[in-house]
């Protein structure tokens, strides 16, 4: 196995572009500059990779934050930020976030004189840290990780990322403000719950593909039936059921509309950001960010295909970009959410995770073994086995939104 | 840890108790608060998330309204009305020279009154639009339906500005009638406008939010106030009517010419956060069929009665309470005259306030959250709590 796929990839891919393999020529073409020492051509090729993704992600970040404030300036009839020009040039307001960095990094930092200091300064750097580790093995594209093709991926993913919800904790308990700790008992809790669907939705595609390795599980999804159809797990009955609570479980993990109870603008002021400012709330704000990044691209290769394209013959567009695009949309998704709705109360949190989302993910379990179990089914067995699956998908959500919104609805009024 | 300033070191520091239930947690919330709608203040007592205990605190904002009536002429305190309820102020202006004109005895002009109705609807129209707003991005909405509701609202205000100067400190009622006359085009838009842009708000309002889930989970069942200790309280308005009370002042006083047009009172059944939003919702749709009768019947004649003083204005020394349906409930001034140029005494009946004291009534038992959709259901100005 080879620790960075970067280096290797040149030699290994088949050359479907010359796109296709301009980062790992570019890395190699760099590398081929060092004398020839392997540790040495090694180290230089693994951070030459880190340095790309960082960029990429920090330049998405920075573009994200200025995209959501101008999509939901949009959404809400008006423009968003287009104010900040360089040399006379506006863009569009795009030049937004780097007007931010220098106010964030020119703001004075404030720590509360109860505040437990430590913990105060270690919280924002340990999201951004934890945030961060999520990225070391997502398959970006074609044999393009930076872990390598690491046979733990998922599980290592869980570890790291989940990890983020202690720092928020930190912020919360350590700001030593009354806003703060609710704030913070409240990501606690949400964080927590929606772990579980979180990794009960991404077992079915460890078993189906049969590895927990994120590259085997992308590969396990690149087919096209007659070249137009992809083979991804969202295109079937529990993949499908599965992608939507994925969605749902990884917009409560990064603590966007409408889980966005830890920093409830409205009732706890900005929650565990309170006593945060300058720099370290920026902080924050790009490991929120680089949070949802990794969820999404988590998503992205469970049950959109990861790198591989949707139809046989747009395959010349680089893996890695097919990556990046999806992870956007997802994004943006998440995005269009806020813009429209509603937060939910503490308690209706925790219902929708426990007692819907958790059976659900079960029941999908079970789905995804009989789908797996009915895989070589042909003709009208074939039909059988949509129908039996669909039903398995479709049923239990209904009978249990039932439950969710049981004496809600909409009223008649009598007029006097 | 061992600064001067840790709480560990300073006297009198308890450590939490270490059985389960732990301690209350007492947090003030306000007067500087995303959602209190002003510098209003509310002192929570927390189980966890659930309130035990609220008191309301109030009086950030207070401006000596009415000890300063008393000081002016009767003409010079209209513009002070503006300022009570600042979202509308036209009905406050209404409600004053209602009572003044009572006071001294003024008629006003068939027309005046007439516009007077069109001006006080438009006044209902714009604070419903404002309260569903704010009680939607209380719920976190990221300020879109705000946004949505500020844009109509933003045009009844262009509207309001051509015909008054300003936009929303309008000062333009006086005894026996009003400050200038309306115009047959501003009618016409006025009209256009209800037709066509308010219209389509309200239909995409409905559509997007009023049967939407997560809206009927937060603010169904949340918040009920009983008919019986609404009406105990002193409750009015649309509050009072979502508690199933059927009392509407329109209706009930018939003042002005409120007997000749044809509109519905909607009523609740449940009292809950929910009904008081839909009250305002449905009672926007009347106020949108009381105008157009208003300007489909709206005579020719003076917007002002001639022969009425409003300068250096001198009422026979007597008492009057004069009310009117305002569109938080009931608006009404009590004014005491000794004969001079200025009342003996001032004395205003604000809605928001009254609404205000059943707050801990409705939020005993709720959690946070929960406390502040339900401030935001009562629909309170600091401007007419304080005064």
């Amino acid at each position: 196995m080879k620790p960075c796929a970067l280096a290797g990839f040149a030699s290994e891919a088949p050359t479907f572009s010359s796109l296709e393999a301009l980062p790992g020529d570019l890395s190699d073409w760099l590398v081929s500059f060092l004398p020839d020492i392997e540790w040495l051509r090694w180290l230089t090729a693994s951070l030459l990779a880190i340095v790309l993704i960082l960029t990429v992600f920090g330049l998405t970040f920075a573009m994200l934050t200025v995209t959501e404030r101008k999509l939901l300036g949009r959404f809400q009839n008006r423009y968003g930020p287009n104010r900040v020009r360089v040399f006379g040039i506006r863009v569009f307001g795009f030049f937004q976030p780097f007007a931010d960095a220098v106010k964030a990094l020119t703001k004075e930092d404030i720590v509360p004189a109860a505040a437990d200091k430590v913990l105060h300064l270690l919280a924002p750097v340990c999201l951004v840290a934890f945030s961060l580790l999520g990225f070391a093995v997502l398959p970006y594209g074609r044999e393009m990780t930076l872990l390598g093709n690491l046979d733990a991926a998922l599980l290592f993913f869980f570890a790291a990322t989940s990890a983020s919800e202690l720092a928020i904790f930190m912020a919360g308990w350590s700001s030593r403000n009354k806003y703060a700790l609710l704030s913070a008992m409240r990501a606690l809790a949400q964080l927590i719950s929606y772990e579980l669907p979180l990794l009960l939705v991404a077992v079915p595609a460890v078993m189906l593909a049969g590895t927990l390795s994120l590259q085997g599980i992308v590969l396990s999804q690149a087919d096209w039936l007659g070249g137009i159809l992809p083979h991804w797990n969202i295109l079937t009955p529990w993949g499908f059921a599965g992608a939507l609570i994925f969605y749902i479980a990884a917009l409560a993990e990064s603590n966007r509309c409408p889980f966005d109870l830890p920093e409830g603008e409205s009732e706890i002021i900005a929650g565990f950001l309170t006593e945060y400012s300058g720099f370290k709330y920026a902080l924050f704000f790009m490991g929120e960010y680089f949070g949802m990044a990794a969820l999404a691209g988590l998503g992205v290769t469970l049950f959109l295909g990861g790198w591989t394209a949707p139809c046989e013959f747009l395959q010349f567009i680089p893996s890695y970009l097919w990556f990046y695009l999806k992870l956007v949309a997802v994004v943006l998704s998440f995005m269009w959410m806020r813009a429209t709705l509603l937060r939910l109360r503490m308690d209706q949190l925790m219902r929708l995770s426990w007692k819907f989302l958790v059976p659900l993910a079960l029941v999908n379990l079970g789905n995804a073994a009989f789908w797996q179990f009915s895989s070589n089914w042909e003709g009208a067995w074939l039909a059988a086995r949509w129908a039996i699956s669909l039903a398995v998908a479709i049923v239990p959500f209904l009978l249990l939104a039932k439950t969710l919104t049981a004496g809600l609805g909409p009223r008649q009024y009598r007029y006097a | 840890m061992n600064s001067a300033n840790d709480i560990f070191s300073q006297p009198g520091f308890q450590p939490v108790h270490d059985d389960f239930h732990g301690d209350l947690l007492e947090l003030s919330i306000g007067p500087h608060h995303p959602s209190t709608h002003g510098v209003f203040r509310m002192n929570a007592t927390l189980d966890g998330e659930v309130v035990v205990k609220l008191k309301p605190v109030f009086g950030y904002l207070h401006r000596n309204h009415e000890k300063l009536a008393e000081q002016n002429s009767y003409l010079a305190s209209i513009p002070y009305t503006d300022r009570l309820d600042y979202l509308s102020s036209l009905t406050n202006n209404w409600a004053y020279v209602h009572a003044v004109e009572k006071l001294a005895g003024l008629a006003v002009p068939e027309r005046a009154e007439y516009l007077r109705v069109i001006l006080g609807e438009l006044a209902r129209l714009i604070n419903h639009c404002c309260l569903v707003g704010f009680l939607l991005n209380d719920l976190g909405t990221s300020f879109t339906p705000l946004l949505y509701s500020l844009r109509e609202r933003e045009r009844m205000l262009d509207l309001i500005e051509e015909l008054t100067g300003s936009r929303m400190m309008c000062n333009f009622m006086r005894f026996g009638g009003l400050r200038t006359d309306v115009s047959a085009d501003w009618l016409a838009r006025l009209e256009h406008f209800l037709d066509h842009q308010f219209a389509r708000y309200l239909r995409e309002q409905d559509a997007l939010l009023t049967g939407n889930e997560i809206l009927l989970a937060r603010l169904q069942h949340v918040g009920i106030l009983s008919p019986k200790l609404a009406v105990q309280a002193g409750i009015t308005g649309p509050m009072l009517r979502a508690s199933g009370v059927d009392y509407d002042i329109r209706k009930v006083d018939q003042y002005g010419i409120y007997d000749r047009f044809d509109f519905r009172v909607p009523l609740g059944d449940h009292g809950d956060t929910y009904d008081r939003y839909m009250m305002r919702m449905l009672e926007m749709h009347e106020s949108v069929k009381i105008i157009k009768q208003a300007i489909r019947d709206l005579p020719v004649g003076d917007f002002l009665d001639p022969k009425a003083k409003n300068r250096g204005l001198r009422p026979k020394a007597g008492s009057c309470y004069a009310r009117i349906e305002g569109p938080k409930g009931e608006i009404g001034f009590h004014l005491v005259s000794d004969g001079s140029a200025n009342p003996y005494r001032y004395r205003v009946r604000p809605p928001s306030l009254i609404n205000l004291t059943v707050l801990e009534d409705m939020c005993l038992g709720r959690t946070l959250a929960d406390t502040i959709v339900i401030l935001g259901s009562v629909d309170i100005v600091l401007g007419e709590v304080d005064r």
